[in-house]
């Protein structure tokens, strides 16, 4: 890896440490050679209202999501995406977001899809970076494009299907969606909109845990031994364990898939990304409530 | 909700809409959205009548930013609408949708309000530049407008 990692105590404890960055350490390393930074949002417009200096935008529904099948991009468009924002295969990227990093993770549970090697989040998002008091800009950066090699997607790893999910019941799965959704008593979580499924509940065994959670007030992710008190301790779930997550489109669950995976060392998890919206909207699988 | 299709015919919109359609597509996609994050800052603040008071007014669910309308309709005369809007900074999209249909629509007679067809946010070559997914925001904070513009009608003529 040709880009130094943090450091900092707090990430040094996590399974993968080198997944996260500090906004401290993205200030320090701005402009550095074959580092991207890249902004993805709930919100398209929020990057155009200001972002960190040379950062490049992503969308998630333009970018990542293919336009008319619901699923993601294919290699050659993916390739496209990257290499019009300087990104080769050996880049380090750094995404952050706001929402606490939901799109951020979700971006990089994409990338991983991909099979992109270094890719991290900045810890805190972009709200952090805000608080913090941190230079912001609207000038959009001039990229030179890269070449990306277009590279299959493997799915078959961390993504979950249904029918996945259908072999996989009695087995570990963890729901991050609200108490409510999760109760079936809502169809979204509050303030959302309250469509998209027809039956209210969840998938039989799944653990509520709401993946707000594993994140703190700043936007920042909880520390390992938190994040060990609530996954281990209180939900019983083992690192060894071959665990599902879901939510209601696939973006919360990519947060818990990436405290797991890279926070806590968890070795076999899937986000499952068609998520409520579709078991909920599925012929012949249970539901529990 | 129905699917609409994306459509830049502007002669069946009130004349306002009708103006601000024509300058979206004037425009390259990059620049449709810098429009629209203008529109987003000029949204008007809140009146002091519903200041702090957002439990009063109608919160629309389509949206996936909190967005809350109220409307108001003049008693007499050709029933001018008024519109009060709305969404938080951090949700400039939200805010420039409601920009849209604030600059479109408000003052108008209720009678053009509610001729506005319900497609009248696939008009403005947005859907392209921020997916047709999420203009389901605009669509249903016009169908709440619009409803809410009958329901005063409706009240008025029970009078």
């Amino acid at each position: 890896m040709s880009t130094q990692t943090d450091s900092q105590t707090k990430l040094a404890a996590y399974a993968h440490p080198e997944r996260l960055v500090s906004t401290k350490w993205l200030a320090e390393h701005l402009g550095d050679d074959n580092l991207v930074v890249l902004e993805s949002n709930e919100d398209v417009l929020l990057y155009d209202t200001g972002h960190i200096p040379g950062a490049r935008k992503l969308d998630w529904h333009l970018d990542l999501n293919d336009q008319l099948s619901r699923d993601y991009v294919d290699g050659e468009r993916f390739a496209q995406v990257m290499g019009e924002r300087g990104i080769g295969r050996e880049t380090t990227v750094v995404i952050y977001g706001d929402k606490s990093n939901w799109w951020a993770t979700y971006a990089l549970w994409v990338m991983t899809l991909f099979g992109h090697e270094d890719v991290r989040i900045l810890d805190g998002g972009r709200a952090k970076w805000l608080a913090e008091g941190r230079e912001m800009t609207t000038e959009i950066p001039d990229v030179d494009p890269a070449d990306y090699p277009v590279i299959e997607r493997d799915d078959s790893v961390i993504r979950a299907f249904k029918q996945d999910v259908v072999e996989h019941l009695g087995q570990p799965m963890v729901d991050v969606r609200s108490p409510g959704e999760f109760s079936g008593e809502l169809l979204s979580m509050p303030d959302y909109p309250q469509e998209g499924a027809m039956r209210g509940g969840h998938i039989p065994g799944a653990k509520s845990v709401p993946w707000g959670r594993a994140a703190n007030e700043d936007g920042t992710f909880k520390t390992r031994a938190e994040l060990e008190e609530l996954y281990q301790q209180e939900q019983g779930l083992a690192p060894s364990d071959d665990v599902v997550a879901y939510c209601r489109i696939g973006e919360r669950s990519s947060h818990t898939w990436f405290v797991l995976t890279h926070l806590l060392g968890f070795e076999k998890v899937r986000n499952y990304d068609g998520s409520w919206t579709e078991w909920g909207n599925s012929v012949g699988v249970p539901v529990e409530r | 909700m129905a699917q609409f299709a994306a459509s830049d015919r502007t002669d069946d919109l009130p004349e306002a809409m009708a103006e601000l359609a024509g300058e979206f597509h004037a425009l390259a996609e990059r620049d449709r959205l810098q429009l629209l994050l203008e529109l987003a800052n000029d949204l008007p603040d809140l009146p002091e009548r519903y200041a702090g008071r957002l439990d009063e007014m109608e919160k629309v669910d389509e949206c996936q930013s909190p967005v809350f309308l109220a409307v108001e309709v003049d008693p007499e005369g050709e029933r001018a609408v008024h519109l009060h809007l709305s969404a938080p900074p951090e949700a400039p999209t939200t805010r420039g949708f409601a920009g849209i249909l604030h600059e479109s629509l408000d003052g108008l007679p209720a009678e053009e309000v509610l001729a506005v067809p319900d497609e009248a946010p696939f008009r403005f070559g947005l859907a392209e530049a921020v997916s047709p997914l999420r203009m389901r925001g605009m669509v249903g904070m016009l169908g709440r407008i619009k409803r809410q513009v009958r329901a005063h009608i409706s009240i008025d003529e029970r009078q």
